[in-house]
């Protein structure tokens, strides 16, 4: 796969945070609740015979076109009203959807044969394998022109990457219908997180009749589009500021679907948002800055968990020539020398916590479904003794007594509090270091990330599918993403062994992960940890069993309910 | 007339066309891709992405296709709401600005009015100034300012109307409509207080009271016709405020307005939108103003719009 990567910034989290897939399908036996990603709010009670939502968007759906759409919006609508061959549940687990049961997989992990269940479009014809050869193809057609198309299926699905480059007809790409209800999908090479990927709406179906039917109007509204999902889309005129989800008849799981309506508004301004809610006009509302300060402790404040995660980067060359970060003991002072629990419990103060690791927690588990996290621990603590040691042994083989390094950062109130934070602990812990603080908006960090124009950098990444490998294939030597000139060899060499030779061992695999995150972290300090992002959320008690998930489309409408909204 | 107007019609029209020169080549300095994944492909899948989108060509050839296009009245297609046409999501949202935008105009200038009105004629007493102290707020104070104070109190404190949202009828457009009409209505009190105080000191005015007319004939029909000039100068440039306010007030009561999406699309580097926002502002300005310039002629007829022989 790529080493794809999306930066995240610290302002515009909510609209720019990561999209993507989900998760292992190895436990997928695994049914028991308690995992739910919000953990609260789980449905005990009757629901009411009203199921009518209020909910908040915070942008304009831009496409739902599944071979088109990137954003965040979109992926949440598609996950709601269109289905693939997996979903994720309610524990975040993929399983079966379109799929009718779980899927065969050739020895080789090259291959894998699913069986489609008897499913219908909303327009009451059947889905079936065609529908997702013809959708897979347009995606990575390049006359479609999707960057998500490629993005996805580059390196996964075989033949994705010439396609995408105009090299080989689409015809070639490794998806084949044998039949109406059999789908045989070859890839480039074994995937161990592939299962998950089905759950991701790049790799929904489109009935291709009705796409060519419609044309170039072909999901520009709500009528434009087929449904096989637990909701259908009505009211949407394309660049409104609103729709409405109705309850689909034609799902095949409509027995589960509880809610019959709900109604979604674009509201950018969080303070309104906040006031909508209190007035009982919307059902759920996010709250961040300093209103996340004011609501944290509100009975009916939901604290959702994020998988995105926050780092310096130390750039190690600059206009050719060495920086002072290439000296492993100044990189090392720097990283341990700021207090993370405090920035995050009260600068932040927004749901994030402290990280002491770059594969975040609650996100990747082994095959006995523990967390990577517990297994690999803390990396890279606070200690600001040792920072200072590292920092004068590092100042003396360089040969000065001072250094002047630049924080690159966001500019959102947030971005510059934090800054602010930094330049207070590292220039009150390292003698003779003085911070420069540069602050600017997203799309001027990304170019002059580009030319690894910065020291130091805030930067952020949210990952594409449910593995470690979304986060530590950033930083393999030349990486699109490494922009900072960090080379190890031993970690490359993990890295490349985890996609060949270990790929279909899943323990030698993990092993692999951990080691590489420690050398990254422990033994070279490329980066310093920050947080790992949270939000906060105020959600009414009567809405129940809302599905949240830390990867892919954020929400899911299919399990939730109205239960005592009118007591 | 006729000859003024369309020499007035050519300058609207260079006027536009430099408007979006300029817009065009100071957006291609926004830093960024249009392409909001475009950091996660490789080289030659990009450049397959920007050929389909047009901007892989260079900037000038990009800027012919893009004012041929323009001549004809098409906008182009936006970057983020794929497929669509900058010209339908105009469209779309054009109601609901036009509605908050002229319902402040027309409440702004004629409480507005009103408030200096009263001001000028109860010269120095408490409602001189009381309506004083209440331009000197709207002035000073931004309209989002009001927006919050609004939405505060009389929505989310009193429950008198929605806190937001465009879904509620007319009950919707009151508060943001009220919010973005302080700034018309203080400028327009300040501006008719001083004027109809140094028309109400002129001879005609004394004339008229000589011939008995009565108090009201006075204000409205003398007074206030020749205090109004100087008003309608400055309503080109009130309309232009309630634009800039209309981009924030959108925002604040969530309206699916022009001025919340002219934000969102430079945010998120939709070359299309932006170009087809400013326009859209711009010749709406300059329309304005240009209705403003005729209607100089229609209140005073000494000022000859022709300027000279005719």
């Amino acid at each position: 796969m790529k080493r794809n990567k999306l930066l995240l910034l610290l302002a515009l989290s909510l609209i720019l945070s990561a999209v993507l897939a989900a998760c292992g399908g190895k436990d997928t036996n695994n049914t028991n609740r308690g995992n739910n990603a919000t953990g609260q709010n789980e449905g005990n009670g009757e629901p009411d015979a009203e199921q009518v939502l209020n909910l908040i968007e915070g942008a304009a759906i831009p496409s739902v076109d599944s071979a088109i759409v990137e954003d965040q919006v979109g992926f949440n609508v598609l996950n709601n009203v269109n289905e693939g061959l997996y979903r994720l549940n309610l524990d975040n687990v993929a399983e079966p959807a379109m799929a009718a049961e779980e899927a065969e997989v050739s020895e080789d992990g090259l291959t894998y044969t699913f069986t489609l269940r008897d499913a219908n479009w909303s327009d009451g014809t059947p889905v079936t394998a065609h529908d997702f050869v013809f959708a897979w193809q347009r995606a990575i057609d390049p006359d479609t022109g999707s960057p998500y198309g490629p993005f996805m299926m580059s390196g996964v699905l075989k033949n994705a990457t010439a396609i995408s480059e105009g090299k080989m007809d689409k015809s070639e790409l490794g998806v084949v219908a044998e039949d109406d209800k059999t789908l045989v999908v070859t890839l480039e090479r074994p995937v161990p997180y592939f299962l998950s990927l089905m759950s991701f709406g790049t790799f929904y179906p489109q009935k291709e009749e009705f796409v060519k039917a419609k044309g170039d109007a072909y999901a520009t509204n709500s009528d434009n589009l087929l449904y096989n999902g637990p909701f259908i889309l009505t009211e949407w005129d394309g660049t409104g500021d609103s729709w409405v989800y109705k309850k689909n008849e034609h799902y095949w799981d409509a027995d589960t679907v509880k809610l019959e309506t709900i109604n979604v508004d674009v509201v950018k301004d969080a303070a309104t948002a906040v006031k909508l809610y209190n007035d009982g006009k919307k059902d759920r509302a996010g709250v961040s800055g300093d209103l996340a300060l004011q609501y944290a402790g509100h009975a009916e404040a939901v604290h959702q968990p994020q998988t995105s995660i926050f780092f310096m980067k130390f750039n190690q060359e600059k206009d050719g020539k060495q920086t002072p970060l290439a000296n492993i003991n100044i990189r090392k002072a720097i990283a341990k020398s700021f207090q993370k629990e405090d920035l995050a419990d009260v600068v932040l103060a927004n749901g994030s916590s402290a990280a002491n690791f770059i594969v975040p927690k609650d996100f990747a588990f082994d095959e006995n479904g523990n967390d990577f996290r517990d297994i690999n621990g803390d990396l890279l603590v606070y200690d600001a003794d040792e920072a200072k040691d590292y920092w004068q042994k590092g100042l003396d083989e360089l040969g000065v007594t001072e250094l002047e390094l630049e924080i690159l950062g966001g500019d959102s109130e947030l971005s510059k509090k934090m800054d602010e934070y930094f330049k207070a602990q590292l220039e009150g812990n390292l003698k003779g270091l003085k911070i420069k603080l540069k602050e600017v908006p997203f799309a001027v960090r990304l170019e002059l990330e580009g030319r690894q124009d910065y020291d130091i950098e805030v930067s952020g990444w949210g990952p594409d599918f449910q593995d470690p490998i979304s986060f530590l294939d950033l930083f393999v030597t030349n990486g699109t993403n490494n922009l900072m000139s960090y080379s190890n060899p031993e970690y490359d060499a993990l890295i490349a062994a985890s996609k060949a030779e270990l790929a279909l061992d899943p323990a030698a695999r993990y092993e692999a992960f951990a080691k590489a995150e420690k050398l990254l972290l422990e033994e070279d300090a490329a980066i310093a940890p920050i947080y790992q992002k949270g939000l906060i959320q105020l959600q009414k008690p009567y809405f129940k069993d809302l599905g949240v998930h830390p990867f892919g489309a954020d929400y899911s409408y299919k399990w939730a309910y109205i239960s005592g909204k009118n007591k | 007339m006729v000859k003024y107007i369309g020499k007035r019609l050519i300058y609207m029209f260079l006027t536009m066309f430099l408007i979006a020169t300029a817009t065009f080549f100071l957006m291609q300095t926004l830093p960024g891709s249009p392409i909001a994944s475009y950091n996660k492909l490789n080289e030659s899948q990009r450049a397959i992405v920007e050929k389909k989108y047009g901007i892989d060509k260079p900037k000038p050839v990009q800027y012919a296709i893009y004012m041929k296009n323009l001549a004809k009245g098409d906008l182009g297609t936006s970057f983020v709401f794929k497929g669509k046409s900058v010209n339908d999501l105009l469209v779309n949202r054009f109601k609901p600005s036009f509605i908050l935008g002229a319902q402040a105009m027309v409440f702004g200038t004629v409480v507005g009015i009103l408030l200096g009105m009263l001001a000028a004629l109860r010269q120095n007493t408490f409602w001189d100034y009381g309506s004083t102290f209440f331009a000197i707020l709207g002035i000073s104070i931004p309209s989002f300012v009001f927006a919050s104070l609004l939405q505060y109190w009389i929505a989310s404190e009193w429950h008198l109307l929605p806190v937001g949202l465009w879904n509620d009828g007319w009950k919707s457009s009151i508060l943001p409509s009220i919010a973005l009409a302080m700034g018309p209505l203080a400028l327009s009190a300040r501006f008719i207080r001083t004027e109809m105080i140094e028309v109400l000191n002129s001879d005609y005015i004394t004339l008229a009271k000589a011939k008995g007319a009565n108090g009201y004939e006075i204000a409205f029909k003398h007074a206030l016709r020749n205090a109004l000039i100087p008003l309608v100068t400055v309503l080109g440039p009130v309309a232009a405020g309630l634009i800039t306010g209309s981009l924030v007030v959108e925002q604040i009561f969530a309206i699916p307005g022009i001025g919340e999406q002219f934000v969102s699309s430079i945010m998120t580097n939709d070359h299309a939108t932006i170009m087809g926002t400013t326009l859209f502002f711009s010749a709406f300005l300059i329309v304005v103003i240009f209705i403003v310039d005729i209607l100089y002629g229609i209140i005073d007829p000494r000022i000859r719009l022709s300027g000279g022989k005719s």
